[in-house]
């Protein structure tokens, strides 16, 4: 009687540790759904949509320009941000606001990334803490699951004219 | 025959099984709790790599140390490098959030460390590419502490969590 109890507890710690392992391999290396909220990516992606993030093109260093990303905060490790890939390293970027007269520019430094969110004036972004290393970014997103009636891929950025070509 | 197919196949399903069990508790394991990795180059003199070149010092890193980021000054940490994201670097913490520092050839004499982020620098100045080169690095790219060396078995140690008397932060943050 006893032994059968314990061999139950046994097997179930052995499953809950196993299950736990499997679901960790899965979060890190392929992906997992994620729900977003704040206003800085709108109109893609309004509060609180659901979103699936996938993390291989992060591993396999492809992360392309106009890339949808959840980034960890540089200010805090512990909260993640979701914003587009604006420029990669050694690109040319605008620093300056829309609304500003005068434009400036930079360059990304080496092993950077330049994020923006969608909606420019209520966003804090690369253009308020600089560029982002390209080590804290988690994932990819690929597609909207929630609400139904936009399912699907993100739309292209609403602000192609941050994006510069040299 | 027949019970040829069925040994193949129990053996095939056993094997199966072991697989999905032992690689992902191995991986999460290596990700979550602690690995072993090679030191390389010389930034880290004396402390790693005595030797130079003949000698790298193998060392365990303890991920789960470091789970919720305290981090305190004088750990010897490894970090995702901010310049190159395929390369790991391994340097001792020198300030947190909130100190001032004084640098060592930086664009800037002083800097008072950002929130979220802390400042790092081999032990060996001058041969070393850390904070002194990029600046303030962002918590975020934490990836391990460094707690033992285990190989070469001489130099088996555990490492000192040691913060350089000349390179005490100018002021730290009020606790």
């Amino acid at each position: 009687m006893f032994r059968n109890v314990l061999g139950k507890t046994f097997r179930f710690l052995g499953y809950t540790v196993q299950y736990g392992c499997i679901a960790h391999c899965a979060f890190e290396y392929l992906g997992g759904i994620v729900v977003c909220s704040g206003p800085s990516m709108e109109p893609t992606i309004q509060n609180s949509d659901i979103v699936f993030s996938e993390n291989l093109s992060r591993h396999l260093y492809c992360i392309r320009k106009g890339d949808i990303v959840i980034v960890k905060s540089p200010n805090d490790p512990k909260s993640n941000i979701c914003k587009r890939v604006i420029g990669l390293e050694g690109d040319k970027v605008c620093t300056s606001n829309p609304s500003d007269f005068l434009k400036s520019h930079s360059y990304v430094p080496k092993g950077h990334v330049w994020l923006e969110g969608d909606n420019l004036r209520n966003s804090t972004d690369s253009r308020c803490y600089g560029p982002v290393p390209y080590g804290l970014i988690r994932g990819r997103i690929c597609f909207k699951i929630w609400p139904l009636n936009d399912f699907g891929f993100l739309r292209a950025s609403p602000n192609g004219h941050r994006f510069l070509d040299d | 025959m027949a019970q040829a197919q069925g040994f193949g196949r129990r053996y095939i399903k056993a094997f199966l099984k072991g697989f999905f069990v032992a690689i992902p508790v191995t991986v999460t394991f290596l990700d979550r709790v602690a690995c072993v990795a090679r030191v390389e180059g010389a930034s880290m003199q004396p402390s790693l790599n005595p030797g130079g070149r003949q000698a790298s010092d193998v060392v365990l890193l303890n991920h789960w140390s470091i789970r919720n980021y305290d981090v305190q000054r004088g750990d010897i940490v490894s970090l995702v490098s901010p310049r190159n994201p395929e390369q790991k670097i391994i340097k001792r913490v020198i300030a947190l959030e909130g100190d001032i520092i004084k640098t060592i050839g930086y664009k800037k004499k002083y800097v008072k460390i950002p929130h979220g982020h802390i400042w790092v620098e081999g032990d060996h100045h001058g041969h070393s590419f850390d904070s002194n080169a990029f600046g303030p690095v962002s918590l975020g790219l934490l990836h391990a502490r460094a707690t033992h060396i285990l190989w070469p078995p001489q130099r088996w140690q555990k490492l000192q969590s040691m913060l350089p008397p000349e390179r005490k932060p100018l002021q730290r943050e009020q606790e």
